[in-house]
C-alpha cells in the first residue's frame, strides 16, 4: 500500500492536525504498514453483506422533550483555555 | 483462601467480610494501600492519587450505620483515568488534558460511590485508551508488578498493575478491543468486559463509541461480580446502554457448570498461538472437562479478519470523537495561535502522542473521499459476520474458551517501533468488541514469572455465566491466588 507525503498532508490537514516535515515522513511508513495489514480485509467475501454499524439490535430510545439541564455555564467555562464575558475567546476570524 | 497483604485481604469480597466482623477499619485498609501506591511509585500505577478525600471518605464509611451501607462500604478502589471525576483531574493519559478537571462524575463514579466504595485515585493509561503496552501513556509507562521490566498490557495498564501490586483490591477499565482483557491477562487478574451496552458510558471519554465498554478487573470471578452488581444497568444519559434485567452476578457464581456446553474455536488457536498458551487453553479446558461441562467444537471463520476491519472501524470513530479537542473549550491550547486554523493545527499537534495521531490519520483516510467503501464499509460488512458467526456458536453452546494474548506480557520497548505488531495483540479479544458479546480473561498458567490467561467468551448479556464459569474454575484451580514476588 503505497502512502506519499501529499497524501499524508492532506489528511493531516483534513484532521486539522499539525506536522513536521521529518514526522510526515514517519507517518508515510506507519501509514502505509497499517494499511497493508487492513488490506487483509479485502480477501474476505461480503458480497451481499449488510454493513454493521451496533452490534446490539435496539431501536433508538426516545425521551419526552423536556428542558432537564440546568445553565452551568461558569463550571463548564472553568477549565476552558480562554473565555471573557461568558464567550470562548479565539483568535480573530473576521476583520 | 487469599493471601494476606501486610494482614490485609486483597481481595473485596475478603476484605468486606473483614471490615463487617470489625477486624479492621476501613480507614486502616485504604491507609495500607496508600502506603502500598507509595512504595510501588516505580510501577507509574497512577496519575493521581487522591489521598485526603480517600480517607475521609474511608472513615465516613467507618462511622456509617449499619442499615446505611452499601455493598461497597468502605472498599477501596482504583479508576482508570478515563472516567470523569470531580475533585481531581481526568487525563485519559494525554498532554491534551494534563490539567483538565471534569464538571461532572461518570454514572459508573456515581454508582459506586453510592455503593459506599472509597475511590482512590486514577490510574495510568495508553492516551485516550489507544494501547496495548501502557507505553503510549504522556505520563510514562506503567510496569508490570510481576517483572518490571515488561509491559502490563494495555491501555487499562494503571489499573492492571496497581491490582497486581497489591496496592488496591480492584479497578476498574475499560475495553475498546482488549483492554481489560489483555492487561488482566498479562498481569495475573480477572478482568470482565460487559456487553456493549451493559454499563453506562456517560462520563466515559469516548475512544470508539460503538466498541467501548467500562468493566471490572479484581484477583477472581466473585470480586468481578460484585462490582458488575453495582455497575450495571441502563442509564437515560447512555442512550447506548440498555434497558435489559441485571441479574445478581453474585448469587449466581454457585450455580452448576454440570450439562453446560463450552465451544472450542479451532480458528482461535492456529499458528499464532505460543506454545505455552496453547497448552494454558488444552489444561483449561480438561478442568472444564472434569466440572461437567461439555467441550464442543465450534467455527468462527471470519474472527481473524476482526484485526484489519477494527484497525478501520476504530480509528474512523476516533477521529470523529477527538474532534472535539480543539484548543477553544477545554484542553491543551498552544501558545499565541496566530489564526483559528493555526490554533488548531497546534493544539491538536502539541497536545496529542505519537500513536493518537495515527489513529487519528488512519481513520480521517479511512473517512475520506475514493476510500470509504473500501475501507470503512468493508470493515462493517465483515463486523457483521463475525457477530452472525458468534450468535450462531451461540445457539449450539453456553460459552466459547478460547486464549486472551497469543503470548505473556512482552519487555518494554519491545514493539514500540513496530505499530502493526503492537496491534495484532489484540488479534482474540477484537471480536468480542465488534460482536458487542461480554468477555472474560482469568489467569490460568505461568510463563516462568509472568501470567497466562484465557478468555471465556458469552452470547449478549450472558456475563453471568461467564462468571459463574471462572468461579468454578477458580474453586478447582490456584491460579488466581497467585502473586507477584511470591515464591512459585
Amino acid at each position: 500500500m503505497a502512502i506519499d507525503a501529499e497524501q499524508v498532508r492532506r489528511i493531516a490537514h483534513l484532521a486539522r492536525i499539525g506536522l513536521a516535515a521529518d514526522e510526515a515522513d514517519r507517518y508515510i511508513g506507519d501509514l502505509e504498514s497499517i494499511l497493508t495489514m487492513v488490506e487483509r480485509m479485502h480477501g474476505v467475501t461480503t458480497a451481499g453483506v449488510a454493513p454493521l454499524a451496533h452490534p446490539i439490535d435496539v431501536g433508538q430510545p426516545l425521551r419526552p422533550d423536556r428542558v432537564t439541564e440546568t445553565d452551568q455555564r461558569d463550571a463548564y467555562q472553568a477549565d476552558a483555555p480562554a473565555v471573557a464575558n461568558g464567550f470562548y475567546l479565539v483568535p480573530r476570524v473576521v476583520e | 483462601m487469599n493471601m494476606p497483604r501486610n494482614g490485609f485481604p486483597d481481595t473485596l469480597v475478603t476484605a468486606a467480610r473483614a471490615l463487617a466482623s470489625g477486624d479492621f477499619s476501613s480507614h486502616e485498609l485504604v491507609s495500607d494501600c496508600l502506603a502500598r501506591i507509595e512504595a510501588g511509585r516505580h510501577l507509574n500505577a497512577f496519575v493521581s492519587v487522591d489521598a485526603e478525600r480517600a480517607l475521609a471518605a474511608a472513615s465516613a464509611a467507618d462511622r456509617r450505620p449499619a442499615d446505611e451501607r452499601g455493598p461497597l462500604n468502605g472498599l477501596p478502589i482504583a479508576i482508570k483515568d478515563i472516567f470523569c471525576q470531580t475533585g481531581v483531574r481526568t487525563t485519559a493519559g494525554s498532554r491534551m488534558l494534563e490539567n483538565w478537571r471534569a464538571p461532572y462524575d461518570a454514572t459508573v463514579i456515581e454508582r459506586l460511590t453510592a455503593a459506599g466504595a472509597v475511590l482512590l485515585g486514577k490510574t495510568n493509561m495508553d492516551e485516550f485508551a489507544m494501547g496495548s503496552s501502557g507505553e503510549n501513556s504522556y505520563f510514562g509507562a506503567t510496569r508490570n508488578p510481576w517483572n518490571d521490566r515488561h509491559v502490563p498490557g494495555g491501555s487499562s495498564s494503571g489499573s492492571a498493575a496497581a491490582v497486581a501490586a497489591g496496592m488496591v483490591p480492584a479497578a476498574l477499565g475499560t475495553d475498546t478491543g482488549g483492554s481489560i482483557r489483555q492487561p488482566a491477562a498479562f498481569c495475573g487478574l480477572t478482568g470482565l468486559k460487559p456487553t456493549y451496552g451493559r454499563v453506562s458510558r456517560w462520563g466515559m471519554i469516548a475512544f470508539a463509541s460503538s466498541l467501548d465498554q467500562a468493566g471490572p478487573m479484581a484477583w477472581d470471578a466473585d470480586d468481578l461480580a460484585l462490582l458488575l452488581n453495582v455497575m450495571a444497568g441502563v442509564d437515560r444519559r447512555d442512550s447506548t446502554s440498555v434497558d435489559e434485567v441485571v441479574p445478581d452476578y453474585t448469587a449466581g457464581l454457585t450455580t452448576s457448570i454440570r450439562g453446560l456446553r463450552i465451544g472450542l474455536p479451532d480458528d482461535l488457536l492456529g499458528d499464532d498461538v505460543g506454545a505455552e498458551v496453547r497448552a494454558t487453553v488444552e489444561a483449561t479446558r480438561r478442568v472444564f472437562e472434569g466440572l461437567g461441562a461439555t467441550i464442543v467444537p465450534v467455527a468462527l471463520p471470519t474472527a481473524l479478519a476482526g484485526v484489519p476491519a477494527y484497525y478501520v472501524l476504530a480509528p474512523a470513530e476516533a477521529s470523529a470523537n477527538l474532534a472535539r479537542f480543539d484548543g477553544v473549550r477545554f484542553g491543551h491550547r498552544c501558545a499565541d495561535p496566530k489564526s483559528l486554523e493555526d490554533l488548531y493545527l497546534r493544539s491538536r499537534s502539541e497536545g496529542f502522542g505519537a500513536e493518537v495521531k495515527r489513529r487519528i490519520l488512519t481513520g480521517t483516510y479511512a473517512l475520506s473521499v475514493g476510500y470509504y467503501d473500501a475501507y470503512y464499509l468493508q470493515a462493517q460488512k465483515i463486523r457483521r459476520l463475525i457477530r452472525d458467526e458468534f450468535l450462531a456458536a451461540f445457539t449450539q453452546v453456553d460459552a466459547i474458551l478460547a486464549p486472551t494474548t497469543p503470548s505473556p506480557a512482552f519487555a518494554l520497548g519491545e514493539k514500540t517501533d513496530d505499530p502493526v505488531s503492537m496491534y495484532l495483540q489484540d488479534v482474540f479479544t477484537i471480536p468480542a468488541n465488534l460482536a458487542g458479546i461480554p468477555g472474560l480473561s482469568m489467569p490460568a498458567g505461568m510463563s516462568g514469572d509472568l501470567p497466562l490467561g484465557v478468555q471465556l467468551l458469552g452470547p449478549h448479556f450472558g456475563e453471568g455465566t461467564l462468571l459463574t464459569l471462572a468461579h468454578a474454575f477458580q474453586q478447582e484451580t490456584d491460579h488466581h491466588l497467585r502473586r507477584p514476588g511470591a515464591a512459585a
